[in-house]
């Protein structure tokens, strides 16, 4: 299962960069979308996969013992879902806006704030 | 529970900031009660700052959770001093705010917003926990992408589409950084990161977080091959709010490259190496980037990029002297970056321009103003006995004392090239005579503002240059501050033994 994840995780990573990397503003929200799924998945991979364990203290014992699952990696997973969803709604309303106002979708036609005024 | 005072500067803020939500077109009304919100936290941080200053470290659990497992807020001298400045750079930004940003960009929550960057910005200083960390470079980043785009003019929406890209980017690898991080040691509590990180065996990986790290916060930061955003985008939105990015936001990269790279990831001779290469590369070209600019605004932005180079290559020298330089400049930074571009958005109220070519003749015009606006720009260049000066005469020690030659060159190279850039400066804007150009009718100039108005457009300037003069003429209670923070960074079981309570 690790190894699967894994080859998830880079090819997520790897579409995501070449997409920041092309000149559309959308494939830039595209890349944006898919490096912030890579980089969920990555933590989910890292805090270590084990089934069948929750992390949840037997009315008789005082403390967990042996391999059980680790709930902060998912309580991470979930802030940082959240946070990126906020960014990419931004995002999607910015690059609406800028395609209106400056009529081109290529990010290498922006460039009139590097012109001396 | 009097220690709970260092989490006060969060809920000032976070309270006035919805409090304006609730005011949402009463734009005359929202400016009066930010002022009052940023007069407030101001001595709510003075306070703050007395009390860690008297007491040490103070530490605040959240929901009483204990230090390993809770999110701890911590306050220890670096983090209060910084919250302090936060503060006077806030109250005066709100202030030239008032004047200055336009009532159509104002209406959109203008203020509300600026609230929330300044709690962002004060949680980020505050925090003792790596992902909620995180989370408040998240809350500086939103709020900053709706300050950077609000008026939704051109140029503003183009600066804002490669701020916003590099940004995120950045999170996305500081997230990146965090997940190997927490794979390694299992804990996210930055003082327990430190005794942990110890234990691991594969180094490896360690250094590849430290280097995710550093190119996170990097990015943020501005440092050399990574700062093409700053100088794409931050002349773009209104003085008020580039003069609050410019003092702040960079600096908060440079806070946490300071904590993670002395707290985690103390004295790793390849990342100091690394680092010192990186600061002498953002000292050469943020200085040649500086001298072929002809907009003040553009001049100021590569003077950003330059002297964080000073910060980074005084940590990567990890000496107690060097970390006081540091911090001595972290402190003259922040006021003087705030005031460059609040005196940036004052020239162009008063010529209706910001570049160099169309200015001209300001010191026949107004001596005063000139005299005052001489003061922060004299102190940039760090002429004895204004700010600029004391800290470089640290870092200078300490670079000559490791034998880093090079970073002792590009320290002389950066301050030299801040004076030539300075002196042409000030000769094209305030001695040359004024070109003949055709000024724009449609606009309100200085002179034609109300003497109110005009104070208020003064008052933010004047209050910065007496804290600048404050930091010049009181080094010697600046540099005892800066060599005690230093000494914190560098005993680091101080901070670990204050959170873990051992």
């Amino acid at each position: 299962m690790e190894i699967i994840l894994a080859i998830i995780t880079g090819v997520l990573y790897a579409s995501g960069i070449y997409m920041i990397l092309r000149r559309s503003m959308v494939k830039l929200i595209l890349g944006i979308i898919l490096l912030g799924n890579g980089v969920n998945l990555l933590i989910f991979l890292l805090g270590r996969i084990t089934k069948g364990q929750p992390p949840i203290i037997d009315s008789t014992e005082k403390a967990l013992e042996g391999i059980y699952a680790d709930p902060i990696p998912q309580a991470l997973i979930l802030t940082a879902i959240v946070i990126s969803f906020g960014l990419q709604a931004f995002a999607i309303i910015l690059v609406k806006r800028a395609y209106k106002v400056l009529k081109t979708d290529d990010l290498d036609q922006l460039n009139t704030t590097d012109e001396d005024s | 529970m009097t220690n709970d005072i260092i989490i006060l500067p969060l809920v000032v803020h976070l309270f006035f900031s919805i409090l304006l939500m609730l005011f949402w077109n009463k734009v005359n009304f929202q400016k009066v009660v930010s002022m009052v919100g940023n007069a407030i936290a101001l001595c709510v941080a003075i306070w703050a700052f007395i009390h860690v200053y008297n007491n040490g470290t103070q530490i605040v659990e959240s929901g009483n959770w204990p230090a390993p497992f809770g999110i701890v807020f911590v306050g220890d001298m670096l983090a209060v001093t910084l919250v302090l400045l936060t503060a006077i750079a806030g109250f005066a930004v709100s202030v030239f705010s008032t004047i200055s940003v336009i009532k159509a960009r104002l209406r959109f929550g203008y203020f509300s917003v600026f609230h929330f960057l300044l709690l962002g910005l004060n949680g980020a200083f505050l925090t003792g926990d790596i992902f909620n960390l995180y989370v408040w470079f998240e809350i500086i980043i939103i709020s900053s992408f709706v300050l950077i785009s609000i008026g939704g003019e051109k140029n503003q929406l183009e600066g804002a589409v490669k701020y916003f890209a590099l940004n995120f980017f950045a999170s996305m690898i500081f997230l990146t950084a965090l997940g190997v991080l927490y794979g390694l040691v299992g804990t996210l509590n930055m003082a327990d990161i430190s005794l942990k990180i110890a234990e691991v065996k594969d180094t490896t990986l360690v250094e590849i977080s430290a280097v995710l790290f550093l190119v996170g916060f990097g990015i943020k930061s501005a440092i050399f091959p990574l700062y093409f955003w700053l100088p794409a985008s931050y002349h773009t939105p209104p003085s008020a709010v580039s003069a609050i990015f410019a003092g702040l936001l960079t600096k908060v990269g440079v806070y946490a490259l300071i904590r993670v790279f002395t707290l985690i990831y103390g004295g790793d001779s390849f990342l100091t190496t690394l680092l010192l290469f990186l600061a002498i590369m953002t000292i050469f070209s943020g200085g040649i980037g500086a001298i072929i600019q002809n907009n003040i605004k553009k001049v100021f932005m590569y003077f950003i990029i330059c002297h964080i180079g000073f910060m980074i290559g005084g940590l990567a020298l990890f000496t107690e002297v060097a970390m006081a330089g540091v911090i001595f400049y972290l402190i003259h930074d922040i006021i003087i970056k705030t005031n460059l571009f609040l005196i940036s958005g004052l020239i162009y109220r008063i010529k209706a321009t910001t570049n160099m070519k169309k200015l001209g003749g300001l010191y026949a015009h107004y001596p005063k103003l000139s005299l005052l606006i001489a003061i922060p720009l004299f102190s940039l260049v760090g002429i004895p006995p204004l700010s600029g000066y004391w800290p470089k005469i640290s870092l200078i020690l300490a670079s000559f004392n490791a034998q880093e030659y090079w970073f002792f060159g590009a320290l002389i190279f950066g301050s030299l090239i801040t004076l030539i850039v300075i002196a042409k400066l000030w000769s094209e804007v305030f001695w040359k005579d004024q070109p003949k150009i055709n000024f724009p009718k449609k606009f309100i100039y200085f002179d034609q503002l109300r003497l109110g108005q005009k104070f208020t457009f003064v008052f933010p300037v004047a209050f910065l240059t007496f804290v600048t003069l404050y930091i010049g003429f009181g080094a010697e209670h600046i540099q005892q501050l800066s060599q005690r923070i230093a000494m914190e960074l560098m005993n680091n079981e101080l901070y670990i033994n204050a959170v873990l309570k051992r």
